[in-house]
């Protein structure tokens, strides 16, 4: 047994766009234990209901965070109208799961050159970001933004798609989605990338199901475990939705399910634009949250199982808004993963579970 | 400016960004916008940078990271801020934990305003933080020289 060492790792690191920051416990090259410590990117936004109403503070909501950004709108546009009991039109309902998607594959395609620029396949990187710019260019042309778009609201969304222009949407992806086969296969078969990939940093199902992992963390250590499976808003209307799984739980497979978890959104925007009713895209919402209702909702983001709290008082403030994300609930995965890896495997465990700090830390 | 006189290494912290600023900072290195045409590389190491660029606004926990980042490069150096919550806090800068824009901290050269900053907006930012890092440099070599 060699003599321990404890290497600080972040918050401030080449291969982290965000800070976290661990102490790695080491004895030689081995990671024994890896302790995280969190709170840089802390403002404390759920406090901010007491100054701003629950119109306003849709656009907070979805400045928790940038890669989720619609996500993050949706449910708390979701919860809002669980507690003012709103029924909101079907056409909505459709063009935010459409949103939704898009912003699984570029939330998707963001990691995917992530984990390519950490085990250093430069040009790999530059490709799958040229790649997520069509979708940010779908974005753009149908919200004005790229990242943030404050297209959903309390009752429906803010801007129409026309069926013409989500013809041309399904030729875009059908576009992307064949040089994507391209990249993938660089991903999934490539002997290089996949040295660097399988066997490291395994989480059995076991200890996934117990840590109660979530999101692709958790399906690629086989737990078939998926909010939308449970048809919340325009997903009720799918055919039929089975989430991606993989038994291995190591890196490969994490890589695994999000590679085909692109390729199934783009299948879901499918069927739904052949589906897309006619009508209305938003309702007016009138009046306050009653005192004392309060609510849960949950839907599934790009990273995994995202729950919503509300409390109403009677006015048009909240009592309490409460978001517990799915980063936050897959760091005790990742410490388990990380504890027996190599040094030089760090990086790539911690970009495996797809961290979102700014969603955690809020 | 017809041509840069240096290629600026940059280095990205995040404060307490939401991320979205500091997607579009890594979209600028990538083949649309590709800030390498220009001469400027990401780098991970402070004492290899020119240019600090920091995203979202200041809080306790960061502020001596921030401060640790800023004493470690090396002069000239140039600070600019990228979004609102750099600038001034935005959204966020009611919330308990927010002290304000990066000026909180450090001194900063170059504004980049926007929610979240266009790619565009960076890379007229960097450009524009450039010039600013020549006139730094050239007051540099003067003082240097009164002094010898």
């Amino acid at each position: 047994m060699g003599k321990r060492t404890i290497i600080p790792f972040g918050p401030q690191h080449p291969v982290l766009p965000e800070p976290v920051h661990l102490d790695l416990v080491l004895e030689d090259e081995i990671v024994v234990a890896a302790i995280p410590q969190i709170g840089f990117v802390h403002r404390g936004l759920e406090k901010l209901v007491e100054k701003r109403d629950y119109n306003q503070f849709m656009y907070v909501a979805e400045r928790i965070c940038g890669i989720c950004s619609f996500g993050h709108s949706l449910g708390y546009a979701q919860t809002i109208e669980a507690l003012m009991d709103v029924e909101i039109p079907k056409r909505a309902e459709y063009l935010r799961v459409i949103w939704h998607e898009l912003s699984r594959i570029h939330s998707h395609l963001l990691w995917l050159g992530l984990v390519a620029d950490g085990f250093g396949y430069e040009s790999l990187f530059m490709h799958t970001w040229r790649l997520r710019e069509r979708v940010l260019d779908i974005f753009e042309k149908t919200t004005g933004g790229r990242v943030i778009f404050s297209a959903c609201t309390v009752g429906g969304v803010v801007h129409d798609i026309e069926n013409s222009e989500l013809s041309g949407i399904v030729a875009v992806l059908d576009g992307l989605a064949s040089e994507y086969a391209e990249l993938s296969g660089a991903f999934l078969k490539d002997t290089s990338v996949n040295n660097r990939l399988v066997g490291v940093g395994v989480l059995t199902k076991e200890q996934a199901y117990d840590l109660s992992a979530v999101g692709p963390f958790g399906r690629a250590s086989g737990l078939p475990y998926d909010i939308r499976s449970i048809g919340y808003g325009g997903y009720a209307d799918l055919a039929n939705f089975v989430p991606v799984t993989s038994p291995a739980g190591d890196s490969y497979a994490r890589c695994e399910v999000r590679v085909k978890e692109v390729l199934a959104s783009i299948e879901i925007i499918k069927e739904l634009v052949a589906k897309i009713p006619a009508g209305e895209i938003a309702v007016a919402v009138k009046g306050a949250p009653a005192a004392g209702s309060q609510v849960v909702s949950r839907l599934e983001q790009p990273r995994g199982e995202a729950f919503y709290y509300a409390k109403g008082n009677g006015t048009k403030f909240l009592d309490r808004f409460r978001v517990r994300t799915p980063t936050s609930i897959n760091i005790p995965g990742m410490v388990t993963a990380l504890a027996g890896c190599q040094l030089a495997d760090v990086p790539m465990i911690v970009l495996t579970i797809d961290p979102c700090i700014s969603c955690t830390e809020r | 400016m017809s041509f840069a006189t240096k290629s600026p290494w940059i280095i990205h912290y995040a404060a307490t960004s939401c991320n979205g600023c500091d997607i579009e900072v890594l979209a600028c290195l990538t083949p649309l916008y590709d800030v390498e045409r220009f001469g400027i590389i990401n780098s991970g190491n402070p004492k290899h940078a020119d240019i600090f660029l920091v995203t979202g606004s200041v809080n306790e926990q960061n502020l001596p990271v921030i401060r640790q980042i800023y004493d470690q490069m090396l002069e000239p150096k140039v600070v600019v801020a990228i979004g609102i919550c750099a600038t001034s806090g935005g959204v966020f800068r009611e919330c308990y934990n927010t002290y304000g824009g990066v000026d909180s901290a450090i001194p900063v050269d170059v504004y980049v305003p926007g929610c979240a900053a266009r790619p565009q907006a960076i890379i007229d930012g960097v450009v524009t933080a450039l010039g600013v890092l020549d006139a730094k440099s050239a007051a540099f070599a003067q003082s240097k020289k009164e002094a010898s």
